[in-house]
């Protein structure tokens, strides 16, 4: 087989003689240049069924987004439209001001990762191999994946605590670990924009914490991240900036304490619901409330 | 998982497929959990293309020697040792020290070889073409006439052998021409039926496949039906048979063969986005339609082409890909090539039985390969005692 060697750019060698862990493990850089996704007036749906009505935001470098809402509001359906895999009836979305359908899906993914909710995995395949698949668009066609490559799945796997898992099949891993393998192939695109429909979905409570603050600090390397929340608090505690969207149409956005107010979780979730700052930084917590239940 | 008693039986030491990728001085318990025996690495070297290769050295020395036995067997047999030196010194051209006849020379150089090669061929390339279609459609019955190749190739066969057309138009070639196009034929139909909206759902391809399958094979019963006396020829053909091999048709079938090998080998890091799902496929960066369109021309030229000359042969794509994954790799890259290689091997040794045990008369190789194959893999399984897509 034809082999095609790439330039290393930064060999990394772990060949230190005592097992290294994952905190002793020297963390790469991240090292990405900023990039900017922005959607204009999207109109989107299925079939005939539209379910986005003229959604429009931007998503800079360095900005951790958080995008709530019901049931059916739409959520998912605008990250596939962000990401460029739903055909859009009206509106554009544009990467660094390209038009997502003018750049190869190859392209995009170098750029953009999609980190899914409980998606399919092949059963045989070991966590590490899921994980090198995200340097998939990074390779040529004939190429294999090389030692930058496998330093960079590694990293990944370390920074969502899933290195012991690495050579596990994926078919013997819990949800809650398939999802950090998933969210790790995501970071072993290496992209400037990252989109996540919920990361932290089978996560236990040390895990949803653990997977956003990894979240977090590659914003605050400079990726450009939106993720999908059931969870408001978390999106609450973790996001710059949120996007309240109800019926495929944003209706808030701004800093978490002035979207997520009583009135406008009222609004969107219905009654029984009440807001109150967090008792250790004031960030807004969402409540349910029993006697306006009543 | 099948496989993970199986490699930590020996120690975890074999690195074959994705263990390869595990750690030097690691081994894997039973649970699958790897713990370090202290001073080695933590982190191997990836699988690359030249250690992916040195792996499927086993396979291809299994193939050299069912080559060698299928050379030297037969209603004569060769002795082994001559039959080597006359392939060494007339096909590979090393001069040797070796005496044999020159009736020995025919039957292995003019009578056998060609006939050993295109078995090769065919079980290689069917052995390619179901793997490609068992990842594509993520489904284990998935097999190289799954897309409509061996009823278009049957119903064209069938014309030409129920109406007598060879003799009618005086060209051999007509019959394995008819199959071809008849293969090629029924793979673009269903495509072109599958294709919704500039896009073509796998499933729906699959249905397709499916419904225009029994309508090309019920057709063809039809035609057999209408003419019970040439009922026999065409029941033959169907049979699958390397009877009437030499190497015309050697040498028609490996161009698309080589063609086809060529694009899903390329294709094979992408073929394994394609096992998560088409939209994971589509994120990590793959054109996905054109992915598939690819996947499918490079599998029917696979899967068309020896048909056309050597009939229906069953199995050997549904099985080689299947024991390449049980014994080898999931992984497309690794898969491909050792399906290939295991194909072959089997369909060679296939074909010597079905020309060996009863000689002088022949039994049709598709029927063999069933039924050595089948057990083999029941075998196979049995000892696996676990199924071959995940738990």
């Amino acid at each position: 087989m034809l082999r095609l060697r790439r330039a290393q750019v930064t060999a990394v060698e772990y060949a230190s003689p005592a097992q290294p862990t994952a905190d002793s493990r020297p963390r790469l850089a991240w090292s990405r240049r900023r990039a900017e996704l922005t959607a204009d007036d999207v109109v989107a749906g299925y079939g005939g069924r539209m379910v986005l009505h003229g959604v429009s935001l931007v998503l800079t470098g360095g900005r951790f987004v958080g995008l709530v809402g019901p049931n059916g509001s739409g959520k998912s359906t605008l990250l596939r439209a962000l990401a460029g895999t739903l055909p859009l009836r009206k509106g554009s979305v544009a990467l660094d001001g390209v038009d997502l359908r003018r750049i190869s899906r190859r392209d995009i993914a170098r750029r953009l990762a999609v980190v899914p909710q409980s998606p399919a995995l092949p059963d045989t395949f070991t966590a590490l191999e899921i994980v090198l698949m995200g340097r998939s668009p990074h390779l040529g066609l004939l190429e294999s994946e090389g030692d930058q490559d496998l330093a960079i799945a590694w990293d990944a796997l370390d920074r969502t605590e899933a290195s012991h898992l690495a050579h596990r099949p994926v078919a013997e891993l819990s949800g809650g670990e398939r999802q950090r393998v998933v969210l790790a192939r995501g970071i072993a695109q290496r992209p400037a924009v990252m989109l996540l429909d919920e990361p932290t979905a089978h996560l236990d409570l040390h895990h949803q914490a653990e997977a956003m603050r990894v979240v977090r600090a590659l914003c605050d390397e400079g990726l450009a991240s939106l993720a999908v929340f059931h969870d408001l608090n978390l999106a609450a505690q973790f996001c710059d900036e949120l996007h309240l969207i109800a019926d495929g149409a944003i209706v808030a956005s701004g800093e978490p304490s002035d979207v997520l107010t009583d009135a406008n979780v009222r609004a969107v979730y219905g009654e029984g619901l009440a807001v109150a700052p967090h008792p250790r930084n004031s960030r807004p917590v969402v409540l349910v409330s029993r006697a306006e239940l009543e | 998982m099948w496989w993970t008693g199986w490699r930590s039986s020996r120690g975890g030491s074999i690195l074959i497929g994705s263990s390869r990728l595990q750690p030097r001085g690691v081994t894997r318990s039973a649970a699958g959990q790897c713990r370090s025996e202290g001073g080695g690495r933590s982190r191997a070297s990836p699988q690359s293309a030249g250690r992916r290769a040195a792996a499927l050295l086993p396979l291809a020395a299994a193939l050299a020697a069912a080559l060698l036995l299928a050379l030297a067997f037969g209603s004569v047999a060769v002795p082994i040792g001559t039959t080597a030196e006359i392939v060494a010194s007339r096909v590979l051209g090393i001069p040797t020290s070796g005496v044999w006849t020159s009736a020995q020379e025919t039957i292995v150089l003019q009578v056998r070889l060609p006939r050993v090669v295109l078995a090769a061929v065919t079980g290689a390339s069917l052995a390619m073409a179901g793997a490609v279609y068992q990842g594509l459609f993520r489904n284990p019955m998935g097999d190289p006439y799954l897309l409509g190749v061996a009823p278009g190739a049957g119903l064209g066969a069938t014309i030409v052998i129920v109406f007598a057309l060879v003799a009618a138009v005086g060209s051999a070639w007509l019959l394995p021409a008819a199959a071809l196009v008849g293969g090629l034929a029924a793979t673009a139909v269903i495509y072109l039926i599958a294709r919704v909206d500039r896009r073509t759902p796998v499933g729906v391809l699959l249905l397709a496949g499916v419904a225009l399958g029994s309508l090309l094979s019920a057709t063809t019963s039809l035609l057999m039906l209408a003419r019970p006396e040439r009922l026999h020829y065409a029941v033959m053909w169907l049979f699958g048979s390397f009877s009437s091999a030499g190497w015309t048709q050697v040498a028609l079938v490996v161009p698309f063969v080589v063609v086809g090998a060529a694009i899903v080998l390329s294709l094979a890091r992408q073929l394994n986005l394609m096992l998560l799902d088409e939209e994971q496929a589509a994120f990590l960066g793959a054109n996905t339609e054109r992915l598939k369109l690819l996947l499918v021309v490079g599998a029917t030229l696979l899967a068309a082409a020896p048909v056309s000359v050597a009939g229906l042969i069953g199995f050997v794509g549904l099985i080689g890909p299947h024991a390449a994954r049980l014994l080898w790799s999931s992984d497309s890259r690794s898969l491909l090539p050792a399906s290939a290689l295991l194909g072959a091997s089997f369909l060679v040794m296939a074909d010597l039985f079905a020309r060996a045990a009863f000689a002088p008369s022949e039994l049709p190789v598709g029927i063999v390969s069933a039924l050595c194959g089948g057990p083999f893999f029941l075998l196979l399984l049995r000892r696996r005692k676990r199924s071959i897509f995940g738990v």
